[in-house]
């Protein structure tokens, strides 16, 4: 199946690829473990999933005014942090923290790509441009290759 | 967004790389937020912890030059002679954070308060007053209790705020914002301030969105300690900066004025049941506990008085640590209830947060007891299990050294 590009606003400049990693609850990194990226909160949606070079997509942030930019410069140093994030609100704590740290960040995606995007599916985010490829899963499982 | 010439220079570098650095996150969350324009600050407080990325994040600015224009209050560390003294000596990357924290916040202009709670004390913004405040329990009660100006700022903005003396006017800064959306019925009981913590946990639980709740059906103002641990919990559970207790916070005399001509977007009930399922979630195992850990946010003077008139003559069975701030252990001092806590065995501590990463090792992956379900939330990764009790029955419990 070709790619498919959807248009989206970059928050945090930068750009991330990675399997796509669909959350239905905001997430706070500091309830990830550094060491392996996996969510450790009790009753989340994503618990027991790494977050780990994923294009993590979520609806918003949530935690208190430190733990989120502890729990994302650990994921980082540690080399678990998602590979770019796409959210649908903005969060004040979330934006800045991401920015700081750097990590590529986009919202407003064109709502088409959540009627087609899938878990596993591999997305290419370019906070830059503005774009997001949309890459399906072949029914093996992985993504197809180029 | 529109700069005035100052902010381009400052984003441009001309005031220096710290202040560049600082502008160039609060433009990008400015953008984020469709911001028209920045607007100045009179006060900021900055919810520093010996945490890795904050330290990453100050000391990043300090060496990049950044000075704060407007001097922020700071959040809690760890007063180390104090527990170095108690526990021995704490060695490792968690005390070399402690210090690093208070140095680069020393160096960047901060008031080093120490606390978590400078809403109540020390840093009282005024009503109407633009503001920039992180500490998640401090910006709920700025915003809805005050009625100060406040959008719920990370350690991060919270210190590009102070740095720049500026922020993004977006959000809870402008009016629209501030007005309600949702109207949430108690029907719940609330006989004390725990169950102000437990309603403030309850309601991201019952509705998720991020808009401005009213609550209703309350006809009793609580205690400012209870109005501080409902923020601290609505700011665990969920994202909430703001919110309306019709006939008590100030922009809410009535529902109308609430809403500000909003439709109501949904509306919610919390009842009895849902304050006993988050009772529930917190109350952990009954049996022997290792240690009682009590001021998540920290605890006013107020509350170390009751827990010295429940002390009395008893012995704590336990390690049992109130963490207050140091105008808080100057007046215990004062009043005697340092000395009826000292005497049990117990310690009261100012300038000290639980959550500081490689300094309460003694306490990991132990059983004990706090009043605080955002104090055992956020320390489960360290693996300790917490019963949370109200106060009055946390302390019984570090008296009797168990949990009922």
């Amino acid at each position: 199946m070709s790619d498919q590009q959807y248009t989206c606003r970059p928050i945090s400049e930068g750009s991330g690829e990675g399997e796509a990693l669909l959350s239905t609850d905001a997430l706070c990194f500091a309830m990830c473990d550094a060491d392996t990226g996996c969510v450790l909160e009790k009753g989340h949606c994503l618990d027991g999933r790494s977050v780990a070079g994923k294009v993590l997509v979520m609806p918003t942030g949530k935690g208190s005014s430190v733990v989120q930019a502890d729990g994302l410069y650990r994921l980082i140093t540690k080399e678990t942090a998602p590979a770019a994030v796409v959210i649908q609100t903005p969060e004040p704590v979330l934006v800045s923290t991401i920015i700081a740290m750097e990590v590529p960040l986009v919202d407003t995606v064109d709502p088409a790509f959540y009627d087609n995007v899938e878990e596993g599916d591999h997305i290419v985010v370019d906070a830059v441009a503005g774009t997001l490829v949309l890459r399906k899963k072949t029914p093996g499982g992985a993504a197809a290759k180029p | 967004m529109e700069l005035t010439s100052l902010e381009q220079d400052m984003l441009a570098g001309e005031h220096g790389e710290g202040t560049a650095l600082a502008m160039k996150v609060q433009v990008g969350t400015g953008k984020a937020f469709y911001a028209k324009r920045m607007v100045p600050i009179t006060r900021a407080h900055v919810a520093a912890s010996a945490q890795e990325g904050d330290v990453y994040w100050v000391t990043r600015l300090v060496a990049a030059g950044a000075r704060c224009v407007i001097s922020p209050t700071v959040n809690p560390s760890m007063d180390l002679r104090y527990v170095e003294g108690q526990l021995g000596p704490l060695t490792g990357e968690g005390r070399d954070r402690v210090e690093a924290s208070n140095e680069a916040y020393r160096r960047i202009g901060a008031t080093m308060t120490l606390s978590c709670t400078p809403e109540i004390e020390k840093n009282v913004p005024a009503f109407g007053e633009i503001v920039a405040f992180s500490e998640s329990s401090a910006t709920p009660y700025v915003n809805s209790v005050l009625g100060a100006r406040t959008n719920r700022e990370s350690s991060i903005s919270a210190l590009c705020a102070a740095v720049t003396g500026r922020v993004p006017e977006y959000g809870l800064l402008l009016d629209e914002n501030r007005r309600g959306e949702v109207l949430v019925a108690v029907e719940a009981t609330l006989k004390d301030d725990f169950d102000w913590s437990l309603l403030g946990y309850a309601y991201p639980q019952v509705y998720k969105g991020p808009e401005v709740p009213v609550f209703t059906g309350i006809d009793k103002r609580p205690t400012p300690e209870g109005f501080v641990q409902f923020g601290a919990e609505l700011a665990t559970s969920g994202a909430v900066a703001m919110y309306h207790v019709v006939g008590i916070t100030p922009e809410a005399p009535t529902v109308e004025a609430a809403l500000g001509g909003n439709a109501v977007k949904a509306h919610a009930t919390i009842t009895d049941a849902d304050l006993d399922r988050v009772r529930e979630q917190f109350s952990g195992d009954p049996g022997p506990i290792e240690f009682a850990m009590l001021g998540c946010p920290h605890l006013t003077i107020r509350q170390v008085g009751e827990i010295a008139a429940l002390v009395g003559e008893k012995r704590f069975a336990v390690d049992t640590w109130i963490l207050v701030s140091s105008l808080t252990l100057e007046l215990a001092e004062r009043m005697g209830f340092l000395s009826v806590i000292q005497r049990a065995g117990g310690h009261v501590i100012a300038d000290t947060c639980m959550d500081i990463p490689g300094c309460w090792d003694a306490y990991y992956d132990r059983p004990g007891v706090t009043e605080s379900p955002k104090c055992a939330f956020y320390c489960q990764v360290y693996g300790q299990r917490y019963a949370v009790r109200p106060l009055a029955q946390a302390v019984q419990a570090a008296l009797a050294g168990e949990v009922v």
